[in-house]
Order: structure tokens, then sequence, then C-alpha cells
């Protein structure tokens, strides 16, 4: 039988708290043979089914070839997201997916990587840094542009510290507010393109945050000689099928869900700058 | 295909037929102050010498003297609501006794039915609808279940009402694909035609008499009249580039002054698609039901990711709504989302008309 929508049984192997408000989901499908069989590519999200409260779109933030659990990491800000909070290893949640297209990865072979975030912890562009970390001989620079309200908003602080030491990699963190020990920029994430070393020929640049931020992100690569083309960026809208029919996802005559999340910037440009479209 | 006339008097032998064939049969019928479809087991059921007066923000039911079961355009509901069922449970959870989950896909019950008197426009929303559910993304199981068994006999149109345009959209009034059997309804009978093996089944149990020149002259002349008569019209079939030129014009900010984003539009039109998750568990804790329902992209919640609603006001969600239906669609399906029947004006409560705003927004019309 065709089970399009069917959400399937899955279990939490451990919850990681990173931050008072965000937290790791690793997760197993309770069927090995199902377990077994799952792929998916980094920038793809799965749908969670909390029992009795519903169903929310969440991208995978672990590694593509570990085969022994999958990672979600959220921020508690909904309903779901609340709920999904509160559970603990062993218990279980329905999971369909993997949907929508992911980040260019092939393309990005060998070429310069920048990353850029605005806003709130972005699953996404974490998916992508902890790929190219753990095949960093496949690329060449790395820049980590990531922008966050307040200072307190940056988790994973220990691993940007870690980062911004090693060779050929560029780690620029910007909070909008800072506090008293905040080792980085106090301002905007894209303040930071200044101090960015960017090779317009050989970099690709993955984006996801604010629409504004992308935005102007993208008007200032264009400036510094990066190809439209080179520059990729993950939508966020609301998505309640995760297949293209229930309407919900629909940014001009795009569905997020299965022509995204992740775009590339000349196919979203003129629907970028439009507010509520 | 043409197979041939059945006099007005033999109509009760073609629900004979389809209920014999194992089909429950739908037919119009007058129900509060509209035409609905709903079971018909005898001809005495349709709407004989019903006629609807339509216009933007009306409708209103005449009886005449006519004999005719089909002179009438259109009622609220289109095949719509029989595919993609207004509320649908998707599948349930169980909570077992050691903490696990039970997922079970719940499916419509399997009905073989007949609908009589599906319009044009009607079959036209319905290869969108078909190509919506059934496309690329995979097969809609429930869509598919409900849409595998469903017989349609056409009516061609004689009587398009006032805020009929499908000819300017090219959808009508007379049907001419996606049926079983198609009707042209003349005073003294019908004249058949088959589309599909199936109805050629059905109209092949009917012994048809041979169609006579005279009738073979007034159906021609009726669907010229029907042709004639439409007179609002979209100013161009492919709107997409001028709506998204025009996504900052006034008329948006205008039409959001008059409209109550009611959402009554996007319910009524056969082809907009959009549904909502609802899940209710149940009291005892035990369970819980997955289902879909209806939404609007009209709706508060349409466009909500936490904290933000990214159509905040009804100018967005009236550009939306017309940006999609007559612009995007285009993209997405290779055609307008538009089939010219007509409802969206006759069921907005205050009589917004969709082509007079796609004229102001295409043409550059003024805005006052
Ligand atoms: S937009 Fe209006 S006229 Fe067009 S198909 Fe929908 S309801 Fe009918
Ligand atoms: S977005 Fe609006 S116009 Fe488009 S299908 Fe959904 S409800 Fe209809
Ligand atoms: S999430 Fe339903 S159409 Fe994209």
């Amino acid at each position: 039988m065709n089970e399009l929508l069917l959400p399937h049984e899955a279990e939490v192997a451990e919850c990681v708290r990173e931050s008072p408000t965000v937290f790791t989901l690793r997760l197993r499908f309770r069927d090995s043979v199902r377990h077994g069989r799952y792929r998916f590519a980094p920038g793809q999200f799965n749908m969670l089914y909390l029992y009795g409260v519903g169903e929310v779109p969440i991208s995978i933030v672990s590694d593509p070839l570990d085969d022994t659990l999958f990672d979600h990491t959220i921020r508690a800000v909904g309903r779901v997201t609340r709920g999904l909070a509160q559970l603990r290893a062993g218990d279980r949640l329905g999971i369909r997916g993997p949907y929508g297209r992911g980040w260019p990865l092939p393309q990005a072979q060998g070429r310069d990587v920048m990353i850029i975030t605005g806003g709130l912890g972005c699953a996404p562009a974490v998916s992508v840094i902890n790929y190219v970390m753990r095949r960093r001989e496949n690329f060449g620079e790395l820049i980590i542009m990531q922008g966050v309200k307040h200072a307190d908003d940056l988790i994973w602080a220990e691993r940007y510290r870690r980062w911004s030491t090693l060779a050929h990699t560029q780690v620029l963190v910007a909070a909008d507010v800072g506090s008293a020990l905040w080792p980085w920029h106090v301002g905007h994430v894209t303040d930071l393109f200044a101090r960015a070393r960017i090779d317009a020929h050989k970099s690709i640049v993955m984006m996801c945050g604010p629409e504004g931020m992308m935005r102007i992100a993208a008007d200032l690569l264009r400036a510094r000689g990066v190809s439209e083309s080179a520059i990729w960026l993950s939508m966020e809208r609301s998505m309640q099928c995760a297949v293209g029919h229930c309407g919900h996802c629909q940014i001009g005559g795009k569905f997020v869900c299965t022509d995204g999340p992740v775009f590339n910037y000349a196919e979203i440009r003129d629907l970028l700058s439009v507010r509520g479209l | 295909m043409e197979t041939g006339f059945l006099p007005r008097g033999r109509f009760q032998e073609l629900l004979a037929v389809l209920h014999r064939s194992g089909y429950r049969c739908l037919g119009p019928q007058v129900r509060d102050g509209a035409i609905v479809y709903a079971a018909i087991s005898v001809a005495e059921d349709l709407p004989r010498g019903a006629r609807d007066h339509q216009a933007a923000g009306h409708y209103r039911i005449e009886q005449t003297a006519s004999p005719r079961y089909f002179g009438w355009a259109n009622g609220p509901q289109a095949l719509k609501p029989l595919v993609f069922a207004p509320q649908e449970v998707l599948w349930r959870a169980r909570r077992q006794a050691d903490g696990g989950l039970e997922l079970h896909q719940e499916m419509p019950p399997a009905e073989r039915l007949a609908v009589i008197g599906v319009r044009a426009c009607d079959l036209a929303a319905l290869a969108l609808q078909d190509r919506h559910f059934l496309g690329a993304a995979g097969d809609d199981p429930h869509y598919a279940a409900r849409r595998a068994e469903l017989f349609l006999v056409a009516v061609h149109c004689s009587d398009p009402s006032d805020v009929c345009f499908c000819v300017s959209t090219g959808d009508g009034p007379q049907a001419s694909s996606g049926f079983d059997l198609a009707l042209c309804e003349l005073d003294s009978g019908f004249i058949v035609e088959s589309g599909s093996d199936r109805g050629a089944v059905v109209a092949a149990e009917l012994k048809l008499e041979a169609v006579g020149a005279d009738a073979r002259a007034a159906a021609a002349r009726q669907a010229d009249a029907a042709r004639t008569r439409q007179h609002r019209s979209l100013p161009g079939r492919d709107l997409r580039a001028v709506l998204f030129a025009n996504l900052e014009h006034p008329r948006w900010g205008e039409v959001a002054g008059r409209c109550l984003a009611c959402g009554n539009c996007t319910s009524v039109c056969p082809t907009c698609f959009c549904h909502a998750s609802v899940e209710t568990p149940a009291l005892d804790g035990g369970a819980s039901v997955h289902a879909r329902a209806w939404d609007s992209c009209f709706s508060q919640g349409h466009s909500y990711i936490h904290g933000l609603t990214v159509r905040s006001d009804t100018r967005t969600r009236y550009r939306q709504w017309l940006t999609h239906k007559l612009g995007s669609w285009h993209g997405q399906f290779g055609r307008s989302g538009c089939v010219g029947c007509g409802r969206c004006i006759s069921w907005c409560p205050v009589g917004i008309d969709i082509t007079e705003e796609a004229a102001a927004v295409c043409t550059g019309a003024a805005d006052e």
C-alpha cells in the first residue's frame, strides 16, 4: 500500500541539552531494516511526530555516513518542539522523511566553502559545517560567519573557538548585543564581510537565516564578485505535509518542501526581496 | 464519441444501468436554496426546471416550467469534496503499554460513485487536482482511492450563469475530455457521447436511438448561445509575468479594504488544494487521530512559522490568492488555476470579482 504520509516508529537514543532552549535528539528507527535503508543528504529534513500533539519539520544535522543514529538539533519554540524537549532515551516518536533538496555538496568539492548564518540556531548550516569538518581535505578554505541576536544565543561557543584555531579556516561571529566576555564582534553579521577572505572565483556560499539578512549578504557577495550560481540558501516556511500537497510552504510558485528547502540564489532572488510573499 | 440519443422519458434507464453496474449515483438537487450533488435514485430527484441567478455576492434559484434537468450553471460544490475530502483521517497512532507507538494508515471506504451533471469547468478543475495530488511528489493515497472509482457523467452547459467565464479560460461550456459519458440536454432528450471504455459499456446497455438532424442542429445552436452569452473574461491566459511585476500595485491594498478574508472563495474554488494537519488525541490518552482539513491562504495560520506570520495582513493574503491562482500555477501545473466557474464571485459575501481585480492589477487600470 502507498503510505506517503505515514510516519514510522523511532526511538530516542539520547537527548543532549545544548542550551536552555536548544536540544539534540539522537534517533533510530525501531525497525532495523528501515533504519538500515534510511539515507539522507545534509540540508534535508524529516517530519517528527510527537504523539497526541502533531508533526514538525526539522533539519537533519548528523553525518549522512553515520548509520548508527540520525540527529535533530531543535529549538523549543512551539507546542510540538516544547513537547519534543521532554523526550528522554527510550521514548518513542514518529518519523517520516527525508524530504526536500539538500545542500549542493558534490559541487562544493575542492572549492572554498563559505557558510553564513543569522538569527537563532540554524540547524541546516550546522549539518554542512559538520560535513565539511569531517572531510576537511576535500575542500579549500572554510569561512564560517555566524550572527546571533544576543551573545547568550550562541550555542557551541567552544566548537567555534576550536574551529577558529584550525588552518585554512576563518571563523567570524557577531552578536547584535554582546556580553561582558564576548570575544567576537558586536554588531550585525553582515559587518563581518569586510574581514572575510573571499576568493570570489573559488567560493561556494551556503546561507540560512532571516530573509533580510540573506538578501543583504547576497548583495555583498555579488559586490565581491561571487557569481549568483555559487550562492545557495535554505528557506523557511510553514511545512505541514512535506510532499508538495498542503500548500503552506509556497513562496511565489515554489514549494519549499520539495523544490527546496535549499535554493540557488538565482531561483529565488526576485521572491526574496518582496515582503509577505 | 457520439453514441446516440436518449429520449427524456428514458432518463431513468441511465440511472438503472449505473445502479446495476454497482455505482451509487450522485446528482444535482436543490438544497437550502442552492444546487448541490446528493444521492439520487430516480430521475424525479433531479432539479427539473431549476434556474440559477448568479451575480457578484449573489446566488438564487428560480423554479421555471422548463422540462430540463440541467438548465442551470453550477452550485457551490464542484467535484472537489468527493475526491479531496473537506476533512479526512490520514492515520491513527496508538500508544502501547510499553510506551511503543503503533501507526496505522486509515483509508476511505471503497465506494463506486457515479456523478451525474458534471460541468466542463468541474472536469477541468478535476484534471488540475489530479495533477496536484497524483503528481511528481507521489500519489496521495486517499485522493487516489476516492478518484479511482469515480464515474463521471458530464452535461454540456446550456445556460451559463452571469458570473461564468469558462470561455475566457478555455475550459467550457462544452465538456471535451475527462468524462465517462457526456450529455447534451435538449427539450426532447439527450445526445450521449462516451469518453472512456467504461462509458461506452454503459452507453451500449442503453440501446440508444439514432441522433436526428434536428437534434444535432439544436445542440449546435445551444452551444453557440452558451458561449456568446458569457460577458466576463480574464485579461489573458497567462498572467504570471504581469502579476509578479505588480506585487506592489496599490490595488492590493484597495481590495484588502473590502475583503473580509473569510476564505469562502478558496473553499468554493474547485482547484484550491491547501489543507492543514489536525491532530485529535482521544480523551483516554490511548490513541490519537491525524487528519487533514481544508485550509485557506486567507487564514491567519496558513503562513505561520514559530512566532512569525509571513502573510500578516489581508493585502498580502489576497495577493497570494490571486498571484497563485492566476500566476504561479503556470509554473507548477503548466496552466492557470482558474477554470472560469465564477463560484468565488457569487459566494463572496462582499461581491469581489476576480476578473475585475485581475484586470485592475494587470492592465494598470485605475485603482480608484
Ligand atoms: S478562481 Fe473563482 S472562477 Fe476561477 S476556478 Fe476558482 S472559484 Fe472558479
Ligand atoms: S495558496 Fe490560496 S489560492 Fe493557492 S491553492 Fe492554497 S488556498 Fe488556493
Ligand atoms: S509542506 Fe505541504 S506543500 Fe510544502
